[in-house]
This record gives C-alpha cells, structure tokens and sequence, in this order.
C-alpha cells in the first residue's frame, strides 16, 4: 500500500504541483512580512490584546488625552465596557464626561469646522487607524515628537515630518530634541545629517519606563477599537478548527469506505 | 433521488415514492439527478488537481450567500458606505463573520480558479472536445474579474476609490472615445456616489446573474462531453458491456464522498485565514482601505488586490499607456485562443515532452512574479524585472503552435492510470 502511494508521488506532474503550491505559499509569505515602515524610526509596539487592564488604562487615557480633538465615532461606550469588563457605572463615571449615553459612540465636542481652522486639518478619527498605520506605528509616532521652533506648534515628529498635531503628551514625556550624526558647515548648518537619538531637554512627569507603559496602553487600546471582535475571533476560529478536524474524520473514513471497492 | 432512498417504513417509501414519481411526470427531477451525479461516470483517476473546480463552485455558494446578508446592512452610497461597512463589523450580530467569509473568500476564489486554471493546462483539459468547457471557463474568469473589482469599490475605502479612478481611467487611452467612455462608466466627471450605486448593481445583480448563468454553461459542456483526466485517456472509449465507461465510476456517491474531504480540508485552511489572519498581512483587506474614501488624498502606494498585480505588472511593463492597456487586454484574453494554439497530439503532461513542460513551469513562474511585481513600486529594477517575465508570459502563447508540435510526446495508454487507494 505504502510503495504504491510512493509509486504514485513518484509522477514529475504531481511533484511539481505540489513544489507550485509551496512557492505560492512562500510567496505570501515572503510579501506579508515585508512591511512598509520607513526607514528603522518605526519600533515595535509590544502591546498585547489580551491584557484588560492595559485596555481600560488605554481607554482612559484615551478619553484623557485624544478626544478632546479625535473622535472615534465606530465605537459604542456600551461595547466597550462589555468587552473590557466595566460595568456600566464605570463606564458612565470613568469614561464618559460629556452627558453622552451608555450606547452613543465616542465623538469628541471639539467641531470639525474649528479644528480646522486650529490646526490646519481636522484631527482624524481613531477608530481604524491601527488597521489603517499599524500598532507599531502609532507607538513610534506617539514617542518621536522633538522640539522644532521652525513649526508653528513648536514640535515636529520624526515618523510623520511636518505633522500638525501639537505634542499632547509634553507634560508626561517632557521635551525633547532630536540629535543628529553628520558634519556641520560653518554657519552650524548641518550637512548629510542624518538621526540618531532623541535627547530629554526637560523631564516630565513620569519616568521613562511609565511613558513607554502609557503610550504602549493606549496603543493597545486603539488596536482594540481598530477591530473589537479580535478578542473573540480567535477563540472561536479554535473551535471551528475543532469541529472541523472531527469532520474531516468522518469525511475521510466515509470516503475509504466507498472507494474501497474502485479497483 | 427519494426514490432509491429506503424509508424506515414501506408505506411512507412508496408515499415518497409516488411524490418523486408525481414531480418526474412533471419536471425531470430523476433524469437531472441521473444525468448528473448518480449516472455521470468521471474518470476514476482523478488526482489533487481536480478539487479545485468543486472548491470554486462552493466558494461560488459561499460568495453569494454571505453577499445577500451583507446587503441586508450596506448602504451603497458615498456618504453612508464605510460607515455601514464598519457598522456591520461592530454592530450586526455576526456581521463580523459575514464580512471576513466573504472578503477572505474573493482571494480565495481567485486562488482556486488559478489553480483549477493551471490544472487545465497541465492535463490538457481545453482540447477537444472541451474547447467550449474552456471557454466557457474563460468567460467566468472575465466575469470574475469584473466582479472583484466592482466590489472592490463597495467598501469606498481610499483604496477602493483610488483603485476604481486608476483602473477606471484606463479606458482613457482607447483613442477618440477614452474620454467619454470613462464618463460613461463612472457617469459623473470622477468616482462618486453615482460610480458607487452603478457598481454595486453590477455587483450584486448583473454579475451573479452571468456567473451563474456562465457556471451552469460550463458544467453543461462539460457534462456533455465528459470529465477530462490526468492522463488525458478519453474514457468513453473503452465501455463495458453495462455500457458505462470501464475507467469511470458515478460521481455519486464516488466523487461527492471524495471532494467532501477536500471541501472540509478547503474550509479548514480558509477558516485559518478567517479568524487568524483576515487581512492576510494587507493583500486579502489593504490597510489603506481602512481610511475612508478621499478624493483629495491619494494613497502613497496604489496597488490592486494581489489577483489582479500580474496584469498590473504587463501594464506598467509598457511605457506608452495604450499599448500597456492592449498589452494587459491581450494578456487575459490569450487564453481564450488556448485550445486552437496548441497543436500537440497528447492532452495530458505526463505524455508531453520536456518543451510543454518547460514553457508551462516558465509561464506559472512568471505568472507569480508579475503577481509579485505587480504589488511592489514600480522602480526601474522591478519594471525591467516585469517586462522579462511578460515576455515569457507571452512566449507561452505565442511560440505554443511550434513547441507542441516540436514536442517530443510519448505514448498515451489505453486505459488511465490508477492505483487503488
């Protein structure tokens, strides 16, 4: 039985097929990890879905500190208390500061209009941007403001040049500035600079360490938000497999059973 | 079929009985089910390669089913279709499913037919008399494409607006009438609400109707004709004396036992990608098209979903518009003339010589590094890159009258091959 199966795979076609499969397989591979960050500012953000307090620490400070500009206009408060395991009460008294109600989304009372006309561009929502830029890149996004007096908010972002977003979290992190490799002409302008550190110019209220845990939460809470039902489907993709495999079983031996008698 | 199923009493066998034998004096229920399971013979050496047409025809189920409980909360206009898109994923009870099953399941569709595609070409399956199951398999790939694409701009994502403006302004380089036949498609002077609501039209209405309308067609043909295999043997020559071919045995119960196993395996590794990985990394959902469509902002890199990136890849390939158009057009529609290219005496591999077998590994080959190409910026390297591997894809159509000829084939047998297994 075994050599006659081994006869079969010995078949150039069916060799080949399956060698046509397996590069296709590494050919998603292979793309799927080539991610698009630019050039190494782009640090991995190390957040864990699974964890609920690092959620409700993100959800707080997400309402603390983002939406007094950016809405995130998807997510109904009472899912997400369901989801990170805040009743009701909670959520009304810890999250909710506007008169909302429990099953209204999360807008911000700033007006489109007006930030606008603030900042240049109304702040996006934040619904999907971890779907959209990655965990990875808000984290890195959040932690490379430095200090540049050329911008009209007195800050830049070495992960999105330019920004108009003002550095929220100043008085957290404290400031920075950036410090580059390269030489200097004389007139102190540098040449073929190019990034390599941030210095702390004036410390903030937290250590280094609590602002890593605090940006890394409300990371983890955005990614959260970008796709609530990740928390489940997981789980329930492991049962479906399950069933699957008992399937599959009985697939099989009902298959040999018929075939047995094609000779 | 209720007639031949034993019922646990004889009284309610024969009541079921005279119900089939009532419907059959009025409709050819028994003759259909005959015709085509229970009395179809396929040939009984059918190998890995033949899942893929019955995995299509359920990825087809699949696609349709889930489409009609998206519509059910899609909104198919500008200014409420991300919204109800990203309402059915939070708020509809297992929206969320719905919406994954059948985004995971367009690339699953394309995956299938590539490889159901690719089986054609291997074991000749387009030859005669089969040329009109090819074409007819041609023209559900057409339709296909269409398909995809028109849902694609459904989501109204940056990438599905983006996406439809570059594809839709191709029809630009026709010369003379490009312009106005890209207003005729879009029926406004850009993508708008009114591209959105014709294109879910044609998405869940005139579309499903051809594919299925075009499926039936093909499994007609095919039935008419008979399954091909991989050794190519006609099995209708060798009957016996029951009349049915000795190398064929029923599709029912044989083949829809066999192909269930297939099927749950099918569904095994779809559901992986499902629950586990529903982006796939940004090719099966972009991460560009989780920001809302913006007519002002364009996506730094726009790319099509990776089934489309070989023709993708043709087209940037070229450096003057039109001719990369016709280019990409000619390199859908060379298939089409496949069964009258091909001048071999043989239909399956295993009695080719090594040229057919070298061309086809060539052309798969290049057919997966335009895929890849296609999704990468198009830098000098990569575009060279592009246009050697198109040269290849073409060479495969164009130098096959010579090749199969020259072809040095070996003896077909009489019988097919098969182990018992």
């Amino acid at each position: 039985m075994r050599i006659e199966k081994k006869k079969r795979m010995d078949h150039v076609v069916y060799v080949g097929g399956w060698r046509m499969l397996v590069a296709l397989a590494a050919l998603f591979a292979g793309t799927a990890m080539a991610s698009e960050a630019p050039g190494g500012v782009i640090k991995p953000a190390h957040n864990d879905i699974t964890n609920a307090a690092s959620l409700q620490r993100g959800a707080r400070n997400f309402v603390n500190y983002c939406m007094g500009c950016h809405s995130a206009r998807y997510v109904r408060y009472s899912r997400l208390g369901a989801d990170l395991g805040l009743s009701e009460q909670q959520v009304i008294e810890n999250l909710m500061f506007t008169g909302e109600r429990i099953h209204d989304t999360m807008r911000t009372s700033m007006r489109p209009e007006d930030s606008a006309r603030w900042f240049g561009t109304t702040p996006p929502d934040l619904t999907l941007i971890a779907r959209s830029r990655g965990p990875d890149y808000i984290y890195s996004f959040l932690k490379s403001f430095y200090l540049d007096p050329s911008r009209p908010t007195g800050v830049n972002n070495m992960v999105m040049p330019q920004t108009a977003m003002p550095y929220i979290l100043w008085e957290r992190e404290g400031l920075k500035e950036a410090v580059y490799d390269g030489e200097s002409d004389a007139e102190h302008n540098a040449v073929h600079k190019h990034f390599k550190e941030f210095r702390v110019v004036r410390p903030g209220s937290d250590t280094e360490k609590e602002f890593d845990e605090f940006v890394r939460d409300t990371v983890n809470f955005l990614d959260y938000i970008g796709e609530p039902m990740q928390l489940e489907r997981r789980s329930i993709g492991l049962r479906v497999l399950a069933f699957l495999l008992v399937f599959f079983l009985f697939a099989y031996f009902l298959k040999k059973e018929y075939w047995k008698d094609v000779k | 079929m209720s007639a031949t199923v034993p019922g646990p009493q004889s009284g309610e066998r024969s009541r079921l009985g005279a119900l089939a034998d009532w419907i059959d004096a009025r409709f050819p229920m028994t003759r259909m089910w005959k015709e085509h399971a229970s009395e179809y013979y396929a040939p009984k050496n059918f190998n890995f390669w033949y899942y893929f047409g019955v995995i299509a025809s359920v990825v087809l189920v699949l696609q349709i089913v889930t489409g009609i409980f998206l519509t059910m909360n899609y909104k198919p206009s500008a200014a409420d279709a991300f919204a109800s898109v990203e309402y059915i994923m939070r708020d509809v009870e297992w929206g969320w499913l719905i919406r994954y099953m059948h985004s995971t399941g367009a690339s699953a569709f394309f995956i299938v037919v590539y490889l159901h595609m690719f089986r054609g070409l291997m074991y000749g399956s387009f030859k005669n008399p089969r040329e009109l199951v090819w074409i007819f398999g041609m023209l559900i790939y057409l339709c296909l494409m269409a398909e995809a694409f028109f849902g694609y701009l459904l989501p109204w994502g940056n990438m599905s607006y983006w996406g439809a403006q570059v594809i839709v302004s191709l029809f630009g380089a026709i010369p003379g009438i490009g312009e106005s036949l890209v207003e005729w498609i879009r029926g406004d002077y850009y993508i708008s609400d009114i591209t959105l609501n014709r294109f879910f039209a044609l998405h869940v209405v005139a579309l499903p109707i051809a594919l299925i309308f075009l499926v039936i067609a093909h499994i007609l043909a095919l039935h008419e004709v008979g399954s091909n295999n991989p050794d190519g043997v006609e099995i209708k020559k060798v009957k016996g004396p029951d009349g049915h071919p000795v190398d064929g045995i029923p599709f029912h119960p044989y083949y829809t036992v066999h192909d269930t196993v297939a099927v749950v395996v099918f569904f095994a590794i779809f559901a992986a990608v499902m629950f586990y990985a529903p982006t796939m990394g940004g090719y099966f959902l972009e991460h560009a098209n989780f920001e809302p469509a913006d007519p002002l902002r364009t996506p730094e890199h726009i790319a099509p979903v990776w089934y489309f990136t070989p023709f993708y890849a043709i087209l940037r390939a070229v450096p003057s518009k039109l001719f990369g158009v016709l280019l990409m057009g000619v390199a859908v529609l060379s298939f089409f003339f496949v069964p009258w290219l091909d001048r071999s005496r043989v239909k399956s591999i295993r009695y080719r010589g090594w040229l057919y077998r070298g061309f086809l590994f060539a052309f798969a080959i290049s057919f997966l590094a335009l895929g890849y190409l296609g999704l990468k910026p198009a830098t000098p390297s990569y575009t060279n890159a592009a246009r050697v591997f198109a040269v290849v894809y073409f060479a495969f159509f164009i130098l096959m009258p010579w090749y199969t000829k020259a072809d040095q084939t070996k003896p077909v047998p009489e019988r097919v091959t098969y182990h018992a297994h």
